[in-house]
């Protein structure tokens, strides 16, 4: 089954390495993997989508657990959540079929970020099958697409929860590691998804 | 050694803040830490440490291999149950350590390894002796650290000394770089503690499950305790006797676990798992309910997992989440300190009569329990067994006995008798041949008055016997024993039982041990014959220091009984049908 895993890890050289590590050693393939600033000082957020076992799950979010620069994981499963994914599509484009392109944008509500004479870029939120049925129609016209960059899922339970492991850390601005002023510069720059 | 200026001037460090070198650092670090010895060798990019040594009130105890530090520090920490400490240089000297740590991964020990490293300007250059430990650590260590300033290189250590020993202990690596042991920063000791040790947040005791637990006991016919390393690990002997003891439950020991429940005890069954004894394993797949306390299931234990113990309900008592259900699906988990779960679990637990399973038991021994060892005739062979029982007799059990790998080391499980913790010392989980001889000096170092015996074969101890050389540099006496067989043994009954006893490259020539030990100045014997043994075995224990005794043993014996890797615990291959206590293969 699918199992997404949402954790807090600490902002430090080589901790993606560690996570990764853990599922290469497993023989697991990671199938998607964002990483980025969370509302907590010195940690990030990541959400890692992988394909194993029913059973597989617990045991990855135990040895997750079990690496030192992971403060907590939440394995989300089939919990009420959303998931979204941002995929930025560039294609060719002339002034001649642009329109027809525009449409398509409209109906998929996905909006263009950039437009040359030549080309134009797309940028899409979304759920998976949404991102990927408009790379399907867009498809439907061989060599139209001339790159796609997606970032992979990330995963927010729906309600109001907090898991008992920050909880117990406290407020959310609560010092792991000290934040200098270069790191809430990069966290501005890395803040993928604008309000719309 | 530090003197008892250094001693002054070192404590003083750790109250009052001082400026000191990153080199000076890390000793005044382990000072506070409590660490009173160290493993090493030298080289370029840990020579500002070793410089700063003769400051500090440790002793460092210079290996002739890094392997062997890694094995000492293992050594010392299992003996001693504190944290081992093994130092290193870049590149070579880093990677040395790797079957060490690894070693220590696989068994749950607490090690701390420092290595120096390349300065931080020329990291990730390929520069002389440079390579990326931490890279190459990353899985066989707990954690580890990459040090490049000096104001880090406190707080990383005492992280790692946290750790190393908290939850499901391992080894830890700090690599610093030689501009970071160079450079000064202010030592204040008090201020580097590590953040509150944070348990795993899937540690979880419900009452539920206590009370499961409880009512599994009350209600077993058949209920087996199985005990492992975690039974030491966490101080856990007088619980799990108390609860062997009022349920009238029988224990099982995993290899790791033997001396947690005494052997002489009317309730130990003895050792479970591949050369563990019959009875012990059939016990197991007749058993309706399995108490596994501080042991994770290992393929060694179970055989085959789809055949393991089908008639039993499972209660699993573990510190790391990550064991339940990975290789037994269990029913009841209680994932915590073994000790502490004991503890809420005893004040349920009633007396309950459990004399009719331990009577079937006790009847399914036959003639081999009542067999013992030194009664036999002699056949005119020496065999291993002979030797271990004698070196148990003769030490009355007292021993630290530190073990290599192989059929010696079962050999030593089944016929030396334990009844303390920590006075086995074995590599159980990597099998790491060549562990012995180093891990003992560690282990004597942690127990200067305890007598420690190596027991090791011909082809392990040749692996590091660089090391006596070690045992001579530091004056320490250790009591040796190799069982000579001529062959890697173990791999040799594994080409008799299973590939048509082509005995491809386990033949093997050794030195003559008793000229090798001479060589290093140190006192040697041989013995062919068993009338031989308990006098040799004598010789050695009133020698003033380290002796050698080179035991030529039987040259094709195998270790019975053995389930074959993957099957099931019941398709065990038995003692023959010739007693091979009395005969040999020769005989024939």
């Amino acid at each position: 089954m699918l199992h997404t895993f949402v954790a807090y890890v600490e902002d430090l050289p080589g901790v993606l390495t560690r996570v990764a590590s853990l599922f290469r050693r497993l023989n697991i393939n990671i199938n998607s993997l964002t990483v980025g600033r969370s509302e907590r000082v010195g940690l990030s957020r990541l959400t890692l989508v992988c394909e194993a076992s029913t059973e597989a799950g617990d045991r990855i979010r135990a040895s997750l657990y079990k690496l030192e620069n992971v403060v907590d994981v939440d394995d989300i499963a089939k919990d009420p959540a959303v998931t979204r994914e941002l995929a930025l599509i560039k294609v060719a484009a002339s002034p001649s079929n642009r329109s027809q392109i525009f449409d398509l944008v409209e109906v998929f509500r996905a909006r263009i970020v950039d437009l040359t004479s030549e080309s134009l870029m797309i940028e899409m939120t979304g759920v998976e099958s949404k991102i990927e049925g408009l790379i399907e129609v867009l498809r439907e016209d061989d060599g139209r697409i001339l790159e796609i960059c997606r970032s992979g899922k990330m995963t927010m339970r729906r309600g109001h929860h907090t898991s008992s492991v920050l909880k117990a850390m406290g407020a959310k601005t609560e010092d792991i590691a000290d934040a200098d002023a270069e790191s809430s510069e990069i966290a501005k720059e890395s803040t993928v998804i604008e309000p719309e | 050694m530090g003197t008892n200026a250094n001693q002054q001037a070192s404590n003083a460090h750790l109250t009052t803040p001082t400026r000191l070198t990153g080199a000076e650092i890390v000793w005044a670090t382990l000072v506070g830490e409590g660490v009173t010895d160290v493993f090493g060798y030298p080289g370029g990019a840990i020579l500002p440490v070793y410089d700063a040594l003769r400051k500090f009130p440790i002793h460092h105890v210079l290996v002739r291999h890094e392997q062997g530090a890694s094995h000492m520090a293992d050594g010392y920490a299992r003996a001693s149950g504190k944290v081992g400490v093994a130092i290193a240089t870049s590149g070579p000297g880093a990677t040395n350590l790797i079957t060490g740590i690894a070693t220590a991964m696989l068994d749950s020990i607490p090690i701390v390894c420092i290595t120096g490293n390349v300065s931080s300007k020329v990291l990730g250059t390929d520069a002389f002796q440079e390579v990326d430990i931490t890279g190459i650590t990353l899985p066989v260590t707990k954690h580890n650290f990459l040090v490049n300033r000096t104001e880090d290189i406190a707080p990383a250590l005492r992280s790692a000394f946290q750790i190393a020993q908290s939850g499901r202990p391992g080894p830890v690596l700090v690599d610093i770089t030689k501009d970071a042991q160079q450079g000064s920063a202010i030592f204040d000791f008090a201020a580097a503690k590590p953040r509150a040790y944070r348990p795993h947040p899937m540690l979880r005791v419900e009452d539920s499950g206590l009370a499961h637990a409880a009512e599994l006991i009350r209600n077993a016919k058949r209920p087996i305790i199985l005990a492992g390393h975690g039974v030491s690990e966490s101080g856990a002997m007088e619980q799990v006797r108390t609860l062997a003891e009022r349920a009238q439950i029988p224990v099982a020991l995993t290899l790791l676990g033997l001396g947690a429940f005494p052997a002489s005890h009317s309730l130990n069954m003895g050792m479970m798992g591949m050369h563990g004894e019959a009875w012990v394993n059939h016990a197991i797949q007749e058993a309706d309910l399995l108490i596994a306390c501080g042991m994770r299931f290992d393929d060694r234990v179970t055989g085959s997992t789809s055949t393991y113990s089908l008639k039993s309900k499972k209660i699993h008592i573990e510190v790391d989440p990550a064991e339940i259900n990975k290789n037994i699906k269990v029913d009841v988990a209680l994932v915590g300190d073994l000790r502490e779960v004991l503890e809420q679990l005893l004040p349920r637990i009633a007396g309950r009569d459990g004399s009719a399973w331990i009577k079937t038991i006790e009847s399914s021994k036959g003639a081999v329990a009542v067999r013992d060892i030194k009664n036999l005739s002699d056949s005119g062979h020496l065999y291993a067994a002979h030797v271990i029982h004698d070196i148990w007799r003769i030490t009355g059990g007292n021993a630290v006995v530190v073990t290599d790998v192989g059929q010696h080391q079962m050999w030593e499980a089944q016929y030396f008798h334990h009844e303390h913790p920590r006075t086995l010392i074995t590599s159980g989980g990597l099998g790491t041949m060549g562990f012995a001889l180093p891990a003992a000096i560690g282990a004597k170092f942690a127990c200067p008055d305890k007598e420690v015996w190596v027991v090791a074969g011909d082809g392990g101890f040749q692996m590091t016997a660089a090391e006596l050389s070690t045992i001579v540099q530091e004056g320490i006496k250790i009591n040796i024993a190799i069982i000579n067989n001529g062959y890697l043994g173990m791999v040799r009954q594994w080409q008799e039982f299973f590939y048509e006893r082509n005995y491809e490259s386990t033949p093997l020539i050794s030195p003559d041990f008793v000229k090798l030990a001479d060589a290093h100045g140190i006192q040697g014997l041989a013995v062919r014959t068993r009338p031989e043994v308990a006098g040799a075995v004598e010789a050695a224990r009133s020698a003033p220091g380290t002796f050698l005794l080179n035991f030529l043993v039987e040259k094709e014996e195998s270790v019975y009984p053995m389930i074959p890797s993957g099957s099931a615990l019941h398709e065990m291959i038995l003692r023959p049908g010739h007693d091979p206590l009395l005969e040999s293969p020769d005989d024939k």
